[in-house]
């Protein structure tokens, strides 16, 4: 066979790869979309939901959700970027590191099911938290950290050394270099990292089933010791209990909310991460 | 940035340590290369015996020489004979690096006083306020303009932010940006051209206000109006700092420096006047070099 026709040939098999993902994905969304989207009403998206009479909403489930995530990333990021901070520029090649390293690789691969029971025994049931957004907040960002250790290791890393230089060639100290130079130079990578995180937060159920609990509190609440079950939660817990008669309707609904809202989130951060780089690389 | 902050320093007799692998070099080639400068100036810079090795690979071997106080010294010599290796030593940037091993002298004038930089208990922090850099590459940071100029005295404590005006004024007109800048001191620094960018890298320097400003061709990535106008800042500077720029373009370093180092293999060929150094150079390499006859 000619070179050309091993390249031409190499061509399709990717071409044809490439379509069957957006195949798959369009068919996937799209029948998400056209099943859920009817049933997103005002009323659906503001009313409560029961487990007795059909016709109940998600507002709890939308709150829970947003309450769940924002407070498992404000525990996951701080201490995964320290880490990554740590591991990027002090952590010399040594046992400990590797140590380290070991740690958050094995745990990147750890089922989610298993960071759940794990979120169980500790939260729910050793510290006696029971089904709360705190313990579910707290497996979640557990589930996460090994993913903002590495994004944000990677991101320090990019940094190139040239501006640590001249930062410390200025007479900064290690660590005003790190705060007032690597950190906000790395800041359209750590967006990145920070937006895959929140889409997995936000998607995850497995984790929380026995940490956040499958119920709601009875009114609007900002208690993180009360249960909270999240859209992800609610769409399996439907689907598995499966004894109202719209049921499926409410999965559907329930769906196609939890899409839109993960699309509007790694829009959002990722509009704002450019924006944010923009004005520091001097673009706008 | 008092004097008085400064003491972390020891003051050090002048006797060159032990550690020169040399011991008997440094008198000689410091008369050959002081022998006459034409300004008549002090040193600002006293290196003795200066060795560094990266791991196995020998970086500089011991030099021996003197930059004098308030005026242009140029280093130059073929790729990967040391000057930069050499210079990030006079602020002991090398051991960024891993595995940099460094021994013999700089002694900087600090007070009337020469201390050598890499006694122990030298504070980095203090060294790198006397003894400023530019690099090859504009590299300013991801912030606005006046942010990179105030970035030295911000971290040195300056809070205030009319002081800090000030200095970024100040910094910036030594630069020769301020009216290039003036009314834009809050866009982002990456939004000026390379030529700006190296001039605000420049003001970011003096902002701090050294003694020494150590550059590493300064002007390598800019097109000639830009090189130009830096040119004409070093004749500028050089009326109140010590400059050691290194250059491989000996016309550039003809136009501005006073003295001239040339530097092969590691070793310090010949220093002396600039003047002297392209006309009548007393080491056959050093004139086979400057000659353009080098191999
Ligand atoms: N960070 C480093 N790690 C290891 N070796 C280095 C490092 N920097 C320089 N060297 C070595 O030290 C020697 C001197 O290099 P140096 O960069 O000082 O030369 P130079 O004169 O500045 O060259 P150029 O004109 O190309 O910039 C070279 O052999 C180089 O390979
Ligand atoms: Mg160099």
């Amino acid at each position: 066979m000619s070179a050309k026709r091993i390249d031409q040939i190499a061509r399709w098999t990717v071409t044809a790869a490439a379509g069957l993902i957006l195949l798959v994905l369009g068919y996937i969304l799209g029948s998400v979309l056209i099943n859920g989207l009817p049933v997103l009403s005002w009323h659906f998206l503001t009313s409560r939901s029961s487990n007795l009479e059909p016709g109940g909403g998600i507002s709890m489930q939308i709150f829970n959700t947003i309450y769940i995530v924002t407070l498992s990333m404000l525990i996951a990021v701080p201490i995964g970027l320290g880490a990554g901070v740590y591991l990027a520029e002090y952590a010399r090649p040594g046992r400990l590191t590797s140590l380290i390293r070991l740690a958050t690789e094995s745990l990147a691969s750890v089922p989610s099911i298993v960071f759940g029971l794990f979120g169980m025994i500790v939260f729910a049931n050793a510290a006696g938290l029971g089904f709360s957004r705190l313990g579910g907040a707290a497996t979640l960002a557990i589930l996460n950290l090994p993913l903002i250790v590495r994004v944000s290791e990677e991101a320090i890393r990019a940094v190139p050394a040239d501006l640590r230089h001249a930062s410390l060639a200025l007479g900064a100290t290690k660590e005003q270099t790190i705060f007032s130079a690597v950190l906000p130079a790395a800041v359209g990578r750590l967006a990145t990292g920070v937006t895959l995180a929140a889409g997995r937060a936000l998607g995850e159920s497995a984790v929380l089933i026995a940490t956040a609990g499958m119920s709601s509190p009875r009114y609007l609440t900002f208690d993180p010791l009360a249960s909270g079950e999240t859209l992800a939660v609610h769409l399996w817990a439907v689907n598995a209990e499966n004894s109202l008669s719209d049921a499926a309707r409410i999965a559907n609904g329930t769906a196609a909310f939890l899409i839109l809202a993960m699309l509007a989130v790694s829009l959002g951060i990722g509009w704002f991460a450019r924006r944010l780089d923009r004005r520091l690389a001097g673009q706008g | 940035m008092t004097a008085e902050a400064m003491s972390p320093l020891k003051i050090v007799p002048m006797v060159p340590k032990v550690v020169s692998p040399a011991p008997e070099a440094p008198e000689m080639a410091t008369l050959a290369g002081q022998a006459e400068t034409d300004r008549e100036v002090e040193p600002a810079v006293r290196v003795r015996g200066l060795t560094v090795a990266y791991g196995s690979t020998p970086g500089i071997k011991s030099i021996d020489l003197d930059l004098p106080e308030r005026s242009v010294t140029a280093l130059i010599g073929p790729s990967g004979c040391g000057k930069s290796t050499f210079l990030r030593a006079l602020n002991r940037m090398n051991e960024l690096f891993q595995g940099v091993a460094t021994a013999g002298e700089v002694l900087v004038r600090w007070d009337g006083q020469f201390q050598n930089i890499y006694a122990p208990g030298v504070d980095l922090v203090e060294l790198r306020k006397r003894v400023g850099m530019v690099f090859q590459r504009p590299n300013p940071f991801p912030k606005s303009i006046f942010e990179n100029v105030v970035y030295g005295p911000r971290h040195h404590g300056v809070s205030n932010r009319a002081l800090l005006a000030e200095a970024a004024e100040e910094a910036l007109h030594q630069a020769a940006l301020w009216d290039e800048v003036k009314d834009k001191l809050n866009a982002p620094a990456a939004a000026l051209s390379g030529g700006q960018q190296q001039r605000l890298c420049i003001a970011r320097a003096l902002a701090v206000r050294p003694d020494v400003i150590l550059m590493d061709e300064p002007t390598a990535s800019l097109d000639p109006i830009s090189t130009g106008k830096i040119e004409d800042l070093l004749g500028k500077l050089s009326k109140d700092y010590t400059i050691v720029i290194v250059t491989h373009n000996l016309q550039q370093a003809a136009r501005v420096s006073h003295k001239t180092a040339f530097f092969l293999n590691g070793e310090l060929i010949e220093a002396a006047p600039t003047l002297q150094m392209m006309t009548n150079p007393r080491d056959r390499r050093t004139e086979n070099y400057v000659t353009g006859r080098f191999g």
